[in-house]
């Protein structure tokens, strides 16, 4: 090549080299999300997406992990995701995908019904021990998958199970021939690096599927963040500084300083599914007086202890007003199974204290006595370091008071407490609470089966130990096996109604989700559902002097 | 006693005064909550404000500091004694009972402290009173926490035993406990009282950081220890500075009871 065709080269590459950079800056342009920060209250325990059982990891997998249907968090509707389209079979034990075409993995590998097949069989491999997998065992005998084309899979369980579409939201799909395994992702955004004790780092799945309307590729962020803070006051602290944009879920009191100071990054989006309950032992071999464990198993005391507190004043004082009275163990904010036949009992009294003598209690100088001359007084348990439970129990300490029931408060570290309540059961009431995730019944059957662990009051009993244990068994049990929606709904009704009647737990409140976002993050819509601030992450976006700093 | 002293004097006796006579002081009792104004700022009716469920917070750190005040030097009383009599004794005898004594010390002195506290504290029986509660946990923190003084004591008492007087003392045909309380125990005050006076902040701070662990004393007993875990969320110290006097207050009562330490005391 002699010099002018040497220079000539040079040109074209320059003139190339030129394009390309004008190209590349162009989709720049287009791309250029920025980073989105915020923080994980916990070191993420696995990035494996089927082992996944804490919030941090749970997040992760959110944000990275591809499903065939997703729960959308602000409509509470199922939608299509990898799936294009889905069927139960009317026995309710086969589920039918029909899968998108021209999907890759992150790293480049094409999605196939093969890849469904490969997540299934892990997640159902009883040596895994996933606790997502759990919720689709619903019998004896093997969960086994037909791949009926590569875009067409059917999945058929032994047994049938309520509410199987909705499950397979918890499912993020791993590739069956990528070497990378969990670390070739279909969601919008992939692990990039993580740093133990610090911080983890998401970046743009460069082959993500979805397009918005005007067919730009989503997701609009470069990367995000999550920096690993278990402190809250740090927390809002760097929030208030800029240096975060979101803070998933906060506390009443911090949002309340945040909204004086900040009004328009508070949100409170409403009742959430948690929801704070007190219950007494009621377990036959529990280490506690003879005549207590009666007073526990009266309907009459679990009732009038209900009655007796106020929980309009442990909304108002404890949650700053965001928390409502709770009604049973379905909060309002679950719009199709909650029974809006049900009130929150309110405050009364004196009502309680004719409950309790009719079961020969009675209020002497200040103090209540039961039949036997056994003055009145048990402990309440909680976790300690719960500011808002240390507080509800000193208030139901004082409203039990009045009914001359001595109540001490006892707060323990969490594990001595766990011990306690599921394996001595050496204790005689405790306040706990229910962080629910799933809105569907059948993600309480371990609470509300007579043989399941975490039937708190009396748990792995072999036989009811009482007629409305019994029915609620049997209830639960109906709802489960049937594949008719409106017959589960009447179903878990009653449940409401009896678990309202016999008080087994006696609810006291549900918070509000309560979240910060940053007046930088535009498309945020926080919801009640977790995660409640970037549910929607494929579709935020930082405004220009955000992007321009990061 | 030079200046110092006597107005540390002052502030911790006027300060156990004040506690004890918190029953005609306090406008309100402690558990009473004024469920209309919780959190409310300073007034005439809550001089220094409510807490988050609304009790007064003047009555509250009255008696908060009445418990804190009287029961630390109790568990104090408990770890000096218990010290002098493990540390005091390993020391006077000599030999393998002074090495076994500073190995036991030593074993006691690396476990993990709070974490010791924490389980003690869980393997309590739930149902007792708070009065009884804060009984249990001080006796506790005493019965824990005498290993640092045992080894001070120890190798005083182990130079005692060396020194002419007790030599003499003993070629005198002065033997066992009679050389151990007349002369030995009596010279080795100064380090007792240096350990009791030491002890008592330490046993303050422990039932405080325990407070804020939300492991100290039930509710709705009060103590300094509960009262700083109000300080948890305090963001800024202009927005309510009233929530800062509890704090204020440890400060002082420990700086008083380390200005009361004499300097021989402190020498000690």
């Amino acid at each position: 090549m002699n010099m002018t065709g040497r220079r000539g080269f040079l040109q074209i590459c320059l003139c190339f080299t030129v394009l390309s950079l004008a190209l590349l800056s162009g989709s720049a342009f287009s791309q250029n999300g920025g980073e989105l920060r915020f923080c994980l209250r916990s070191e993420p325990k696995t990035f494996d997406p089927l082992l996944v059982d804490d919030d941090a990891s749970l997040s992760i997998r959110y944000l990275t992990g591809g499903v065939l249907v997703r729960v959308n968090r602000h409509t509470q509707e199922l939608e299509p995701e990898l799936a294009e389209s889905w069927k139960v079979s009317n026995d309710g034990k086969i589920i039918t995908f029909k899968l998108r075409h021209g999907i890759s993995f992150s790293d480049g590998s094409p999605f196939s019904s093969e890849d469904v097949a490969f997540t299934m069989k892990r997640l159902m491999d009883p040596a895994l021990h996933s606790s997502t997998g759990d919720a689709f065992r619903s019998g004896s005998g093997a969960v086994s998958t037909k791949i009926i084309a590569p875009d067409q899979i059917a999945i058929i369980f032994p047994a049938p199970i309520a509410g199987l579409d909705r499950l397979f939201d918890q499912v993020a799909i791993m590739s069956a021939h990528s070497p990378k395994k969990e670390g070739a992702v279909l969601g919008p955004f992939m692990v990039a690096e993580y740093k133990a004790g610090s911080s983890v780092l998401l970046q743009r799945n460069p082959n993500y599927w979805k397009k918005d309307s005007q067919g730009r590729r989503l997701p609009y962020l470069d990367s995000i963040r999550l920096d690993i803070q278990a402190n809250r006051d740090v927390e809002m602290l760097r929030f208030k500084r800029g240096e975060l944009d979101l803070i998933n879920v906060l506390d009443s009191d911090y949002f309340d300083r945040l909204a004086a100071s900040s009004p328009g990054l508070a949100h409170d989006a409403g009742a959430s599914l948690d929801s704070d309950f007190i219950w007494f032992n009621q377990v036959a071999t529990a280490p506690i007086p003879e005549y207590k464990r009666a007073w526990f198993r009266s309907t009459n005391f679990r009732r009038a202890v209900s009655q007796a507190i106020n929980r309009d004043d442990l909304s108002r004082v404890v949650f700053n007003g965001h928390a409502q009275p709770a009604v049973g163990p379905v909060s309002p904010a679950n719009k199709f199974w909650f029974n809006s036949k049900l009130k929150a009992e309110p405050y009364r009294p004196a009502a309680a204290l004719q409950r309790l003598q009719a079961d020969g209690f009675r209020l002497q100088n200040g103090a209540l006595f039961d039949k036997a001359g056994n003055a009145v007084e048990f402990s309440i348990v909680t976790n300690a370091g719960s500011k808002a439970r240390e507080r509800m129990a000193v208030m139901v300490q004082e409203d039990l008071g009045k009914l001359g029931i001595k109540v001490n408060v006892v707060t323990l570290d969490f594990p001595s407490l766990i011990e306690r309540i599921s394996q001595k059961f050496n204790y005689e009431a405790a306040m706990l609470g229910f962080r629910n995730v799933d809105l569907d019944p059948n993600g309480q059957m371990n609470i509300w089966l007579s043989s399941a662990e975490d039937h708190a009051w009396n748990p792995q009993q072999k036989a009811p130990a009482t007629a409305w244990e019994a029915e609620i068994d049997g209830l639960m049990r109906a709802q489960a096996s049937s594949a008719d929606s409106k017959k589960r709904k009447e179903s878990f009704d009653r449940v409401q109604e009896i678990v309202f009647e016999q008080a087994p737990f006696i609810y006291l409140v549900n918070q509000n989700a309560l979240s910060a976002i940053s007046a930088a993050v535009e498309g945020a819509n926080p919801g009640i559902l977790s995660p409640q601030t970037f549910w929607n992450a494929d579709r935020l976006t930082l405004n220009a002097t955000t992007r321009a700093s990061r | 006693m030079n200046a110092g002293r006597k107005v540390a004097c002052v502030v911790v006796l006027g300060m156990c005064a004040v506690s004890l006579a918190a029953n005609w002081i306090a406008p309100f009792g402690y558990a009473k909550q004024f469920r209309e104004a919780p959190s409310a700022p300073p007034s005439r009716e809550h001089w220094l404000g409510t807490d988050d469920v609304g009790r007064d917070r003047f009555a509250r750190i009255l008696y908060g500091t009445r418990i804190s005040l009287l029961l630390a030097p109790a568990a104090a009383l408990v770890s000096t004694v218990l010290a002098a009599l493990v540390g005091g004794l390993a020391g006077y005898l000599g030999g393998t009972w002074l090495r076994l004594a500073r190995g036991f010390t030593d074993l006691f002195l690396s476990l993990p402290w709070l974490f010791l506290l924490i389980t003690v504290r869980a393997l309590m029986p739930l149902n007792v009173s708070p009065l009884v509660s804060v009984l249990i946990t001080f006796l506790i923190l005493g019965l824990l926490g005498w290993a640092a003084s045992a080894r001070v004591l120890s190798t005083s008492a182990d130079a005692l035993r060396n020194s002419d007087f007790v030599l003499q003392a003993r070629a005198s045909g002065l033997h066992g406990s009679r050389l151990f309380f007349v002369h030995v125990l009596p010279n080795l005050k100064p380090v007792l009282y240096a350990q009791f006076w030491i002890s008592i902040p330490v046993f303050i701070l422990a039932e405080a950081n325990l407070g804020i662990l939300g492991l100290g004393v039930a509710e709705p007993l009060p103590s300094w220890g509960s009262l700083l875990r109000e300080l948890e969320g305090l963001i800024s110290f202009r927005e309510e500075p009233w929530r800062l006097v509890p704090l204020v207050l440890l400060i002082v009562v420990m700086t008083s009871f380390q200005t009361l330490l004499s300097n021989e005391e402190v020498t000690a």
